[in-house]
């Protein structure tokens, strides 16, 4: 079966309008994330990291855009331009195109909104990105909840391995709305401040914005100079509780070995990994437990929650571009809102960039639903 | 690639009809979809009361999810590896419509964990899960009508890798008034051919 690679790649976020923007910030341990007084998205202030809408606009612009399109759309089609134009791809029956979102323009069902509420239909999301950028092929949208961002990397494997596509464009975004942040509150779920995951004074999870974008091949000649290779993946359901982890971790330990086991590595092989850490405390607590339970308690760990907030459904491709981008720079990103451990068993939570030779991480995710994605990745040597 | 899969049993829920490898199985008068299902529900002696709190996606793919792994004797007293692999084309919007109504008024604004859960598409599949022990693949994909091609790449990746043993798969839709669903199991035994021209024949008889 042929390797599959992660290749170009973008992030547009608060932090910046490239990946490398982007990891440049995280290096510098600058977060996204500040307090937002914004009545219309909630009536109490909240903390948030949200795309710059002016510079946005000019990116989009850019593009010569025709026709209106919400503000995903813009996000979506400003970080996947780039993508596809770094690529050189013909967009012909080979390529697949991905999308991962939980809520796509679910801000569409506001009564202010300007769009008609057809436009909530995740399906017509799809079709305004392939009629943009002129996919041959219809989208796959991957709604997975919080992990539909690392599950898309995990299709897009499976559709090339099976030989449906060559290469496969992924696109994944989700917005900071009403919708989303009202649900959220009603859980009593968010922090008034920045977040701080797997910390002892941790305070809830932040919801933030961005959109990200990957080429993923099993060309060679089609690599970025940051590529790695896709291990293995492996998802797994908690069959425990719809809206709460499962209390001994079992989706995310059976996602890991199952990502193991698809890999053919040991995990003392793993250099690091790229956590879910959403900062609220049954998320962490079953974290700890999981990879303790693997046998991962001193490998190095971050969360990029301190960085950008929950982005939900892109989270998972955002973090897996910034891991990209860990093991290219052999740097170690500080895990930021962390200072003393907040859980109940040993995990080692990085406080320091550093430099390191890196050659394999893991990313995880997890979600509601009792969603688990596992996912590991190996530098290009 | 890989070897050959088959279809072992199938099961579709629409306009108040269920049937199962074909052949009705019920039938009801009740034109409300959470009627029909508290009816069906009883009607197949399910007894799992958290079924009464599910969303009406949820409810469609447990009813429909419970024929095909009951009559293939796939029972949470013996957990099996089974996926679980769905996909429709309105997400949760029924659900999210439901959400956006209890925000839309400052005045009135009383947003409901027990709703706000069930705007996502996949909480359908824990709701399977949960029922049939299945630590197991879940994913659930958006397309714009049902496109088996996708599904079936899919599937045989799960079962070639042998991360699952059997897998659930197919169409939960609800948007307003209107369902449709339509699963089937796929694994290495089983009569039917696991190709796109029979499920194909299949979701639209």
């Amino acid at each position: 079966m042929s390797n599959v690679f992660l290749s170009h790649n973008n992030i547009i976020s608060a932090l910046g309008f490239s990946s490398e923007a982007n990891v440049q910030k995280i290096h510098d341990e600058i977060t996204g994330l500040q307090v937002v007084s914004n009545e219309t998205l909630l009536n109490e202030p909240f903390c948030s990291s949200l795309v710059n809408q002016t510079l946005l606009e000019k990116k989009f612009q850019n593009l010569h855009p025709k026709g209106q399109f919400t503000r995903l759309e813009k996000m979506m089609i400003a970080s996947l331009s780039p993508v596809i134009s770094a690529s050189e791809i013909e967009l012909d029956t080979k390529v697949g195109f991905l999308i991962s979102t939980t809520k796509g323009n679910i801000d569409v069902l506001d009564k202010n909104s300007p769009f008609p509420t057809e436009r909530a239909y995740l399906s017509a999301l799809g079709r305004t990105l392939k009629i943009f950028f002129g996919f041959a092929n219809e989208p796959t949208i991957v709604c997975n909840a919080c992990v539909s961002g690392i599950l898309s990397v995990a299709v897009a494997k499976q559709y090339i391995q099976q030989g449906l596509y060559d290469h496969v464009f992924i696109v994944s975004g989700d917005l900071v709305t009403e919708f989303i942040l009202s649900g959220f509150n009603s859980f009593q779920a968010l922090s008034k401040s920045p977040c701080k995951p797997y910390d002892k004074n941790r305070s809830g999870i932040n919801i933030g914005e961005v959109a990200a974008s990957i080429l993923v091949t099993k060309d060679e000649k089609k690599l970025a100079k940051e590529s790695v290779q896709i291990l293995g993946t492996g998802s797994c359901n908690d069959a425990n509780h719809i809206s709460g982890p499962s209390r001994t971790g079992e989706g995310l330990y059976r996602s890991v070995l199952s990502a193991l086991g698809d890999s053919k590595i040991d995990p003392q092989e793993i250099d690091f990994i790229s956590a879910h850490g959403t900062a609220t405390m049954y998320n962490d607590e079953m974290e700890s437990i999981a990879f303790n339970r693997l046998g991962l308690s001193k490998t190095p760990l971050n969360s990029l929650k301190g960085y950008f907030g929950h982005t939900l459904g892109a989270s998972g491709l955002l973090e897996t571009i910034v891991g990209v981008h860990s093991l290219n720079n052999n740097t170690l990103y500080a895990s930021i809102g962390y200072e003393e451990l907040g859980v109940s068993l040993p995990i080692n939570v990085i406080q320091k960039t550093e430099e390191k030779n890196l050659n394999v991480f893991l990313k995880t995710a997890s979600g509601f639903g009792g969603s688990n994605t596992a996912a590991l990745f190996k530098k290009i040597i | 690639m890989g070897q050959p899969y088959h279809i072992r049993s199938f099961c579709s829920i629409q306009q108040e009809t269920i049937l199962l490898n074909g052949k009705p199985v019920f039938k009801s008068e009740q034109e409300d979809f959470g009627a029909f299902a508290k009816e069906a529900y009883q009607f197949l002696t399910i007894k799992y009361p958290k079924f009464f709190k599910m969303d009406h996606l949820s409810k469609l793919a447990f009813l429909t999810a419970n024929l095909v792994l009951d009559k293939e004797n796939i029972t949470p007293d013996e957990p099996s590896n089974t996926a679980l692999v769905f996909a429709n084309s309105a997400s949760s919007l029924d659900t999210d419509r439901k959400h956006q109504e209890s925000i839309k008024n400052k005045d009135n604004y009383f947003p409901s964990p027990a709703i706000f859960v069930y705007t996502l598409p996949n909480i359908c599949l824990g709701e399977i899960s949960i029922k049939y022990k299945l630590y197991t693949e879940n994913s659930f994909f958006i397309f714009d009508s049902f496109q088996p091609q996708k599904l079936i790449a899919y599937t045989k990746g799960l079962l070639d890798s042998k991360k699952a043993e059997n897998v659930l798969c197919g169409w939960v839709e609800f948007d307003g008034k209107t369902y449709k669903s339509f699963l089937y199991l796929v694994s290495a035994k089983g009569t039917l051919e696991h190709t796109e021209e029979t499920i194909l024949k299949l979701y639209n008889a």
